[in-house]
């Protein structure tokens, strides 16, 4: 295994980590409307990633980092590619950690409702446009002799690519619901309990028609495997989290979401952005790649790095482990 | 094309409306994170409530601050590769690397700290609630060494080779692009300019207290707290910044003789005071200079020889090939003024507030003041200043906030025009960075959503940091006074509300 492969697989994990983490925060997002039936439980919600979600955000800004030093071809491609769709994506997370950090800070209910408003949309926009981006990714796109993408951007809403989008949307959504479950205590609880079967019953169809596309598109023996572990997971986390097993049920949306980014990861090997035009224009491991000297110290670098984020990340949520509800809220501005 | 329009030129505006934006945010960031973490140090050692009030008031501001850095923050990890594919292609290699390891070791240590502070006041021990912010000051003070090495590599590369099969610089040499000079005179530079911001922030919100006699003893160790900021940092911007100009005239002295509109060399050379230039003919139409000056800024003696703005085109020239690489000579010269400017004024009236506030010495008894008296200002040392001068001080001291913001703008804007033509000084120029497959529609598009957005956030922000300004330093409470013994706080009460939420 060459450096530029462990780079693959390291890409694939930062990915891993940012959609396990923020995607249950964009699901938390998308629950604010689904879920709660008044203000003080938006709060709630809301304040169940309080403490985190700026944590998580930040594996997408190491996998953009990393994508740039250890694939500065792939880095350049995608991102000036994809341009329109990523722009309204960083829009949204401007927007939404905005409204995070000063909804609260003014009592006006104007104020309170409208940082509320933009919560959701800024967590369902991204949470369905991360799938449309992965779903091109791995369906391949236009991509010329000298790595520029050169199609539009309603090359980029095919059919696969869209539902990519409800897919990670729907999935996201699950595990935040399975997360509120896991975080809250009284009402909320045993409703999010209720709507996870529901979510969950949808995520499943999604995922499963989505997941069997790709593996008879491009699938072989490995991401047969990916795709058994994500929808037993799915649908078993679904049955624990009926049974109010609430752990279990998270640790298995979570494997649901990993066994899916593997899955794709695994169908792209050894491309990293296939070309539609010509496969000699794809972009892979090999030619994508940064020197070995560069490889090798990014290696050291998050060899080192990742673990340590994974401990401290991990001691923050062992902090608030505490379950909340309505009474935990104080009514007061801060 | 019609040249406004190149889609250099627009990307080029967009980066420059996103940096000097999102820079606002930077100095106030590194600065707050270790003034706040300053005083609840003081807090946890002395136990004066004062101290705890004025962390939880500077805290707050700085909260409100980061928040806009962190997000404005994300759209600077990702441009590169949206309006400048050929240069992240060129220079992946070598540049990405700082990059990554500032979102691996930085980004993380600053955002997984500051939930924790956020939200720990009634769930960590004081000491190790404490420990967050610093961890949180750390992350700052890291993030700004590697995007600073990032950006010095850009000034003056070095530890690469082009390999020219793959037609991309590789870097060679990781240690030296985080060691080089230009790397840490940046780093000292903008750190010590950062405090001088947050100083500067700390000593016109106090003054605006003051002057109204209210949240005097909170205030007053503020106000000192920030003077003291204001002038070391000020005095240490001034000699880094002395470092990095005699490094520039050595590693880009067309970007230093653009900053004197030095047309042709000169020895001895001149400071320029004032300077109206005709740049097509190349030369000064009206000028006032200090001789010598130049030659001692830049070398150090007030007879060097110091090229001039022509010689350094020519010898450019010579080694690259026809062009111009002249940048745009009035924006490197006065954007060269409005930083020293506008710096050197806070400084001076830091300077001034240290010594007209002082608490002992060569201060007589009957106008030194109690814990909640607001100070007299004294500057013989016998005599308070009359109410009239009292009263302007007190105004200059609140204007003072916003003096380092505007230098800080001007420093970048200075440093990145006065680099160009090129983008990596020597190796790649800027017109061959952007991104060729993006449309102009689409910079366009990006641009004015950028601009708009951050205009009316711009509103949003400052709103709310007049709104907590004004509101002073909270009152405390019992749980403040009480902070939990334990990690996840106390379990006696199991529906206690939160003593922080969103």
């Amino acid at each position: 295994m060459e450096l530029h492969d462990v780079w693959f697989v390291l890409i694939a994990v930062l990915w891993t980590g940012y959609f396990f983490l923020e995607g249950f925060d964009f699901g938390v997002g998308v629950l604010t409307k689904l879920l709660a039936r008044n203000r003080p439980e938006k709060r709630v919600l809301i304040n169940t990633i309080g403490p985190v979600w700026d944590g998580n955000e930040v594996w997408l800004l190491s996998a953009g980092g990393a994508t740039f030093a250890a694939f500065p071809e792939w880095y350049a491609t995608l991102f000036s590619g994809f341009y329109l769709p990523l722009l309204l994506i960083l829009v949204c997370l401007i927007v939404r950690g905005v409204a995070f950090e000063y909804r609260a800070k003014r009592p006006e209910e104007n104020w309170q409702r409208n940082w509320e408003t933009a919560i959701f949309w800024t967590s369902l926009i991204p949470a369905f446009l991360w799938g449309v981006a992965f779903g091109n990714i791995v369906r391949g796109v236009k991509i010329d002799q000298d790595f520029n993408y050169a199609g539009g951007v309603l090359d980029l809403l095919n059919p696969y690519a869209l539902l990519g989008g409800l897919v990670t949307l729907a999935l996201f959504t699950f595990h935040g619901t399975v997360f509120v479950g896991l975080k809250t205590v009284g009402e909320i609880r045993e409703r999010a309990r209720k709507l996870a079967l529901r979510v969950g019953s949808v995520t499943a169809l999604l995922a499963l028609t989505f997941l069997a596309w790709t593996q008879s598109d491009r699938g072989d023996g490995a991401t047969l495997v990916a795709v058994a572990v994500a929808v037993v997971s799915l649908v078993v986390a679904m049955v624990a989290a009926r049974a109010g097993r609430e752990g279990w049920a998270f640790a298995l949306s979570g494997l649901t979401i990993v066994a899916t980014v593997a899955m794709l990861f695994l169908t792209l090997f050894p491309n990293v952005m296939p070309s539609t035009l010509n496969p000699d224009w794809s972009l892979t491991v090999t030619n994508a790649s940064s020197s070995p000297y560069t490889l090798k110290i990014m290696t050291w670098c998050a060899a080192v790095a990742t673990p340590i984020v994974m401990l401290y990340q991990g001691w923050t949520y062992w902090v608030f482990r505490k379950r909340i509800g309505t009474q935990h809220i104080a009514e007061t501005v801060h | 094309m019609d040249l406004a329009l190149a889609p250099e030129t627009l990307a080029r505006w967009q980066f420059g409306i996103t940096t000097v934006y999102h820079f606002l945010f930077v100095p106030l960031t590194i600065s707050l994170a270790a003034l706040t973490a300053g005083l609840q140090t003081a807090w946890v050692r002395t136990e004066k409530e004062k101290y705890l009030q004025a962390t939880k008031f500077w805290g707050k501001l700085f909260l409100i601050n980061i928040a806009m850095g962190v997000v404005t923050g994300i759209v600077q990890e990702f441009q590169f590769g949206m309006n400048w594919s050929d240069y992240s292609r060129f220079v992946g290699d070598v540049f990405g690397a700082p990059l990554a390891f500032e979102a691996l070791i930085a980004f993380f240590f600053e955002s997984t700290f500051i939930g924790l502070w956020i939200f720990g006041w009634d769930k960590l021990p004081k000491k190790i609630h404490l420990a967050c912010i610093w961890m949180v000051s750390i992350g700052t003070i890291l993030s700004a060494y590697f995007i600073l090495a990032a950006n010095s590599w850009m000034q003056h590369p070095v530890g690469y080779r082009i390999n020219e099969a793959k037609g991309r610089a590789e870097l060679t040499d990781f240690w030296l692009v985080l060691t080089q000079n230009t790397a840490l005179a940046q780093v000292f530079h903008t750190l010590t300019a950062a405090f001088l911001t947050g100083g500067a922030f700390m000593v016109g919100i106090a003054a605006f207290h003051l002057v109204r006699k209210k949240h005097v003893p909170v205030m007053k160790t503020s106000l000192r707290l920030g003077l003291v900021t204001v002038v070391v940092g000020g005095l240490l911007t001034a000699v880094s910044g002395d470092v990095l100009g005699k490094i520039m005239y050595q590693q880009q002295p067309m970007k230093m003789a653009a900053a004197e509109a030095l047309w042709d060399g000169e020895k001895p050379a001149p400071f320029s005071v004032f300077a109206i230039g005709d740049v097509d003919k190349g030369h000064n139409e009206v000028a006032i200079e200090i001789p010598g000056l130049l030659s001692f800024l830049a070398k150090d003696d007030f007879t060097s020889y110091v090229p001039g703005i022509n010689d350094v085109n020519k010898a450019e020239q010579e080694k690259y090939g026809p062009g111009d690489y002249r940048p745009n000579i009035p924006v490197a010269y006065w954007g060269f003024r409005w930083m020293i400017g506008f710096g050197m004024t806070s400084f001076a009236i830091g300077l001034a507030g240290l010594w007209l506030t002082r608490k002992k010495f060569l201060l007589p008894q009957h106008l030194r003041v109690g814990e909640d008296e607001v100070p007299h200002l004294v500057l013989l040392p016998k005599k308070a200043l009359g109410p009239t001068l009292t009263k302007w001080y007190w105004r200059i001291a609140i204007l003072t906030l916003g003096f380092p913001l505007i230098a800080s703008s001007w420093g970048w804007i200075f440093t990145e025009m006065g680099r160009q033509p090129w983008v990596v000084y020597g190796v790649l120029q800027t017109r061959h960075a952007v991104s060729p497959g993006v449309s102009q529609a689409e910079v366009i598009t990006s641009m004015v959503v950028f601009t708009t957005l951050y205009a009316i956030l711009a509103v949003v922000e400052v709103k709310l940091l007049v709104k907590y300004v004004k509101a002073g330093p909270p009152e405390l409470t019992e749980a403040d006074l009480n902070p939990p013994t334990k990690i996840g706080g106390d379990t006696r009460d199991a529906d206690k509300p939160m003593a922080f939420s969103y």
